[in-house]
């Protein structure tokens, strides 16, 4: 009985519990990446005691990956040693950890995961418990294979309609944001649900729990389905039986309910994920990148959208198109399927898979006076590079459109190519 | 007793350490560059105790430590704000960083007051107004880990079980 995080914590717990409670559960993986093992690793070697489950921990490589230089992979470096000194079994670099962490089947309706990266909330699409933590804690899970969690009000967005074309998830979401604001959600769980949601395959639903980051959630989530288990059985190596957990008589502190139908294209402007504007009242404005990439927006669907409006274009030449595939996976489908060249050949710069310019560090970095739009989920003063550049985010239509005129450009004007 | 310096609504953890910095995770190291780009005089010239008393949602965005650790290195006494950011909340505790929920406070405090905190009580004393504030109370595990500097000390001489119990 209650939201379907009482029921996720419930399920393990053995026991109703109900917001507010807190609660010491057992995890079922325990994830981090290149950036932040490295002081999950100082955190275990402090304690001193050894680990509980190897077959739990799952660390990538995906921040600053390949090494962007000699820090970074001073770090990489002390990974492996680790991982070679305790055995560990899951050691991946074969792109961006969410992404990776669901097309291999880690996550499963109902399971309880953490990872070191804020944006480990991705698995609630899955119908699963994901959250971001700190590396001092994944070490302390790694030593106990247990996490303490204070049960989470639950705020429900209930989505209805049909988005028109050229409107994609990303754009629902980013209005959310906007509505929400970025503390919104903080301490709570974001249910997402309603038609909208229903009818949508699981490369756009990942948007939204990803996304529940920033307006500060706990987790967001997605109630298993028909859709998630056909995902999984089909697309990943996970095998069943799942278990799909729903909420049950669940009281939700607040209710917001949005009709998709007459949403237009929406933006994330610079500095804040809810300074959100329709794309209509900052159409014109210059940007000197455009980046497609990371856990929001690199999956093969979201560069089949970019190649259908690139094919047989050039985008602007004085506006550095990167594109980042969110895994290797995606990349290779997307090289057996023809995308890959038709993203050269209209001029964008296609790299291997990981966060890419994401968070600054390589693949991508402004110029102090730069303005990016990107398929980002955050655009936080700084992150893609110089403090003194800017963030717009949105969907991977309008980046195309916009690679193409080199401003932000209202991809429905490009209507015959979005499919 | 320390000095306030005080910060803005929403203040994200690439305000307080830019990721360009985060690749160490040497304490003082960080602690060189903390809130370099919105208030790069705190670096310089903060002295050991002082307090930072930030806006609604503090610590926002990414779950890295380097924010918490870097103001920890910096050797400030706690922060003080109406509310934090949720990883960061857990993140400042987990590495032993005090920090206190209190609108009143922030809400009166103006930067460079002197500022008495009583870690173990929650009172804050404004020596330069002279008013006085009430911390909401930390909930009892939350001060067990605070009491053993951090959750890697209380591992060292406890089960995880113990926190709950
Ligand atoms: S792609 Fe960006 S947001 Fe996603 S995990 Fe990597 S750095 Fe974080």
């Amino acid at each position: 009985m209650g939201t379907l995080i009482e029921e996720i914590f419930s399920r393990r717990a053995g026991k109703q519990v109900q917001a507010s409670e807190i609660l010491l559960l057992d995890v079922d993986y325990i994830m981090s990446h290149d950036n932040t093992t490295p002081l999950a690793i100082k955190a275990f070697r402090d304690i001193g005691k050894p680990i509980l489950d190897k077959n739990k921990i799952v660390i990538h490589f995906d921040h600053a990956y390949p090494a962007p230089n000699v820090l970074a992979a001073e770090n990489h470096k002390k990974i492996i040693e680790f991982v070679k000194e305790q055995e560990l079994p899951h050691l991946l670099h074969q792109g961006v950890c969410h992404q990776v962490m669901i097309e291999e089947g880690y996550i499963t309706p109902g399971s309880i995961v953490i990872g070191a990266d804020s944006h480990s909330n991705t698995y609630g699409a899955m119908g699963a418990f994901g959250t971001g933590l700190g590396s001092t804690e994944i070490g302390v899970a790694w030593i106990t294979g247990k996490c303490w969690f204070k049960v989470p009000e639950t705020i429900r967005v209930e989505l209805s309609g049909q988005a028109q074309a050229g409107v994609y998830a990303k754009d629902v979401m980013i209005h959310i944001a906007g509505l929400l604001g970025m503390d919104g959600g903080t301490y709570r769980s974001i249910e997402f649900s309603g038609e909208y949601i229903n009818n949508l395959p699981m490369h756009e639903r990942i948007i939204f729990p990803n996304m529940s980051t920033e307006i500060g959630a706990k987790c967001g989530l997605i109630a298993a389905d028909e859709v998630t288990i056909n995902y999984l059985e089909n697309e990943t190596p996970a095998t069943g039986p799942f278990e799909a957990l729903y909420p049950i008589n669940p009281r939700y502190e607040r209710v917001l309910e949005i009709d998709v139908s007459t949403l237009t294209p929406q933006v994330a402007c610079h500095p804040d994920v809810d300074n959100v504007k329709p794309l209509t009242e900052v159409e014109g404005l210059d940007v000197h990148e455009v980046y497609i990439g990371t856990c929001t927006n690199a999956r093969y669907e979201d560069l089949e959208i970019v190649a259908n409006m690139l094919k047989g274009k050039k985008v602007n030449p004085l506006v550095r198109v990167i594109v980042t595939p969110a895994s290797d996976r995606i990349y290779k489908k997307a090289l057996k399927n023809g995308l890959i060249e038709i993203l050269m050949d209209a001029g964008c710069t296609v790299t291997g898979s990981g966060c890419g310019a994401c968070i600054g560090r390589h693949g991508g970095i402004l110029a102090p006076g730069e303005r990016a739009l990107t398929t980002m989920n955050r655009n936080f003063i700084g992150r893609m590079g110089s403090p003194l550049s800017e963030i717009y985010l949105a969907s991977p239509a309008t980046a195309a459109a916009t690679a193409l005129t080199g401003k932000i450009t209202d991809p429905r004007e490009f209507l015959e190519t979005i499919f | 007793m320390g000095k306030a310096w005080t910060f803005g609504e929403n203040m994200n953890t690439d305000e307080i350490i830019p990721g360009r910095y985060n690749i160490t995770i040497d304490p003082l190291e960080l602690a060189k560059n903390v809130f370099c780009e919105v208030k790069p005089e705190y670096a310089k010239t903060m002295q050991p105790g002082d307090v930072i008393v930030g806006g609604q949602n503090f610590g926002c965005g990414s779950s890295r430590e380097h924010a918490p650790i870097a103001i920890k290195g910096s050797q400030a006494k706690c922060i003080i704000a109406p509310s934090f950011a949720r990883i960061f909340f857990r993140n400042a505790i987990n590495i032993g960083l005090p920090i206190l929920e209190c609108p009143e406070a922030v809400a009166d405090i103006t930067e460079g007051d002197d500022i008495d905190v009583n870690l173990s009580t929650g009172e804050i004393f404004n020596r330069t107004n002279g008013h006085q504030y009430q911390a909401q109370a930390l909930p009892d595990f939350v001060l067990k880990i605070a009491d053993a500097g951090g959750i890697v000390n209380f591992l060292k001489t406890h089960d995880i079980q113990d926190l709950l119990a």
